[in-house]
């Protein structure tokens, strides 16, 4: 009896809160587990493709920047710039990284919007509409007031589509997560009965609107013909810096604005918020207008400037790793550049790769997967620590 | 029989065989919840459990020359349960021991989960060779065998005979988590841990423990799910996809529950129904179909609404959903 009492169990390690980290230490820590989880994604590859991590990599960097052609004779950085690899890229970064702008303000609240693929499509579907009815008369001579009315319309439809979870849960406090996700298929189911009241043949696909008139069709970029840019650089240059843009917007308005202040505070503590005299309810439904609006010019760019057309998967699953993106940056717009590069860089690294060895592409969405493990496990390190017990007596 | 008996009983056979795989994933998304995690990941362990289970019957199927029904089932199944216990381990890992947002967690592994499940379901033919798509006879075969006499009685037999053994598993498995959680001393010591981890702890209950069994179990039951989907109800294939927003589906079933895998078993057969209501109507145009295939989702907003505005505190989910427990913070 004595002998078991004597006998302490107690772990060799415990874990205790960090008070806070130096910066240098905190970019180590992501660095490594970026780096630890590039390595478990080529292995990944290796066993599943055979191929070998060197060649990966090279295969990696070609989907985003394009075979190096030595025989061109145009400069290096001359040759990815005006490639078509690059202008893919940066507008599917661009794509990702609107959607992550747009559920930014949501969740620095900590509302978990999970609809943002609803709302773009929402948005993306009453764009398609203005295009679909005014593309003839009147509207063949104003083309830009069509695009006026598309953006219009996308934006008062993400802003439906955000605002109407939002309103129950700040009036009745809803789960806006599972309302939001629910909101996502409702907006699936409209888009495929739209598509089949447009296009009543039964084939489901809308195909592309006004092929030849192009209207409602972002306008293309006049690049000097010396320079031989890819076409693809010419239709996504007004998308890319609409995005741009945005960013910089949402970074001034959550850092220097009062509303963006506002809703850090009802994320960090309502009670608080309430105490200093802030409308919670006021600053949901602001904050979830703001987002769908964004949605909706998401939903707007990849309409106008990318598809002009509409499928149930106008948001190429973004709606979800957009969420992770701006998590990943802690909220950071400007940060969000850099994450979104990072999940697009490799995601479409890791297709080319599957889709080169006659694999299909949702390899891409195994090596997000685990690059997210990783960073959100080593979010652990930065914020406690291990520490050895010290035994007493 | 008129033929309007007929469709009605076909009707609510298809509802059963839509409303399982919905029992297995909100029975094991209330187990997860009663220990304080948000499982959004179940989405992504309902795919895995299938592709598990389709890999493990590939695997069987494809190095026996006369495949025996038993052994296919048996060897499936367990990597099944295998796959889905991987990817709950994950999950526990970040977000009991290293204390990760569960929302984003659980989100990065439905992506993983559906991304393994596409590019499996795709490709796995490839790495050995073959071509087309994958279809596993014998196994899915013995899944689907139903009891020999019982299943020929007219509109009984179809509709409470006619199912794979999997589908009663689903059934039993609800009712013991349902005893579990009300009646053991076990189930009292979980529904503690998800209240207030700080009391249980006090209490002297292991809460890390707790939270990994909850989730690895709650995890497995959820995967399930997905096998008896792909060996079941689509015949032991594999469409990208296909398996759609049932995960989704589950954890939204969690909520109409309250909590209880008991009502869990009704919720997930009326969903079944629903989802599959827009084949039975006679008449439908193309775009009024796509409206009915909403019914699901719109009854969930309404469901959701109701209880919200009802705000009755026994239906409130458990205290600490979503939070990490650190014992040091308390």
């Amino acid at each position: 009896m004595m002998a078991k009492q004597n006998k302490i169990h107690e772990p060799p390690f415990h874990i205790v809160k960090r008070p806070a980290i130096a910066g240098w230490k905190s970019v180590l820590i992501r660095a490594i587990a970026i780096i630890a989880a590039l390595g478990v994604s080529s292995l990944v590859l290796l066993i599943l493709t055979k191929k070998s991590p060197l060649e990966a990599m090279k295969l990696v960097y070609e989907a985003s920047f394009g075979v190096y052609n030595k025989s061109i004779d145009k400069g290096f950085f001359a040759q990815i710039f005006t490639g078509r690899k690059f202008w893919a890229m940066l507008q599917e970064l661009c794509m990702l990284l609107v959607i992550a702008l747009a559920v930014t303000p949501a969740f620095k609240m900590k509302y978990w919007n999970l609809g943002a693929q609803g709302q773009v499509l929402f948005g993306g579907l009453c764009s398609v509409a203005v295009m679909f009815y005014l593309n003839n008369g009147f509207w063949a001579t104003h083309k830009w007031l069509v695009l006026v009315l598309m953006l219009i319309a996308a934006v008062v439809g993400g802003v439906i589509w955000a605002v109407i979870p939002a309103l129950f849960k700040a009036r009745w406090n809803t789960n806006e997560s599972l309302f939001t996700l629910m909101m996502n298929y409702i907006a699936i189911q409209l888009v495929s009965c739209m598509i089949n009241v447009w296009v009543p043949n039964g084939s489901q696909v809308m195909g592309v609107v006004n092929q030849n008139s192009k209207i409602g069709w972002m306008p293309a970029m006049v690049f000097p013909d010396a320079w031989g840019m890819h076409p693809s650089a010419k239709n996504y240059f007004f998308n890319i810096l609409i995005v741009l843009c945005l960013t910089v917007v949402m970074f001034v308005y959550l850092r220097y604005s009062k509303h963006g202040y506002e809703l850090s505070v009802v994320g960090e503590s309502v009670n608080t918020a309430n105490y200093i005299g802030i409308n919670v309810k006021k600053v949901i439904i602001r904050t979830l207008v703001f987002s769908g609006l964004l949605c909706g010019v998401s939903g707007f760019l990849l309409v106008s400037g990318t598809d002009h057309s509409i499928t149930t998967g106008l948001d190429r699953g973004y709606g979800f790793t957009a969420i992770i993106v701006a998590w990943l940056a802690k909220f950071n717009p400007l940060m969000m550049i850099l994450t979104s590069f990072l999940i697009v860089f490799l995601g479409k690294g890791a297709s080319d790769i599957a889709m080169n060895m006659g694999f299909n592409e949702s390899v891409g969405d195994i090596i997000t997967g685990i690059i997210i493990f990783f960073i959100i496990g080593c979010e652990f390190f930065i914020n406690y620590r291990i520490v050895k017990t010290h035994r007493e007596g | 029989m008129p033929i309007i008996v007929t469709k009605i009983i076909a009707f609510l056979a298809a509802s059963v065989v839509q409303g399982i795989p919905l029992i297995y994933g909100s029975t094991g998304e209330i187990i997860t919840e009663k220990s304080g995690h948000l499982n959004l990941g179940i989405p992504g362990i309902m795919y895995m459990g299938g592709i598990s289970g389709i890999i493990g019957g590939y695997l069987y199927e494809h190095y026996t020359e006369n495949p025996i029904g038993i052994i296919a089932v048996l060897i499936s199944l367990f990597a099944s349960l295998f796959g889905s216990a991987i990817m709950a381990l994950i999950y526990s890992f970040l977000t009991v021991t290293l204390r990760a947002n569960q929302n984003v967690t659980g989100l990065a592994l439905t992506i993983f989960g559906v991304g393994v499940g596409n590019f499996f379901g795709g490709s796995l033919l490839k790495f050995f060779g073959e071509t087309g798509s994958i279809y596993l006879a014998a196994t899915s075969a013995a899944y689907r065998t139903t009891i020999p006499f019982l299943s020929k009685i007219p509109v009984v037999g179809t509709l409470l005979f006619s199912y794979g053994f999997l589908a009663y598993l689903a059934i039993i498995i609800a009712l013991l988590a349902s005893w579990f959680l009300n009646k053991t001393r076990y189930g009292l010591a979980l529904r503690a841990v998800g209240e207030s981890p700080a009391t249980a702890d006090a209490a002297g209950v292991n809460v890390t423990a707790y939270k990994y069994l909850a989730t690895l179990i709650g995890g497995m039951i959820a995967g399930l799910g997905g096998l008896y989907f792909v060996m079941d109800s689509t015949g032991g294939g594999w469409t990208n996809g296909g398996f759609g927003d049932k995960g989704w589906l589950a954890i939204a079933i969690v909520i109409f529950a309250l909590w209880k895998p008991k009502n869990s078993i009704l919720c997930s057969l009326i969903f079944g129904g629903l989802y599959i209501l827009c084949v039975y109507i006679p008449g439908l145009s193309a775009p009024m179909k796509e409206i009915i295939k909403m019914m699901p989702y719109l009854v969930t907003v309404a469901v959701l609404i109701f209880i919200s505005i009802r705000n009755k505190r026994e239906n409130m989910p458990p205290a600490s959903l979503g939070t990490s427990y650190f014992r040091e913070e308390r």
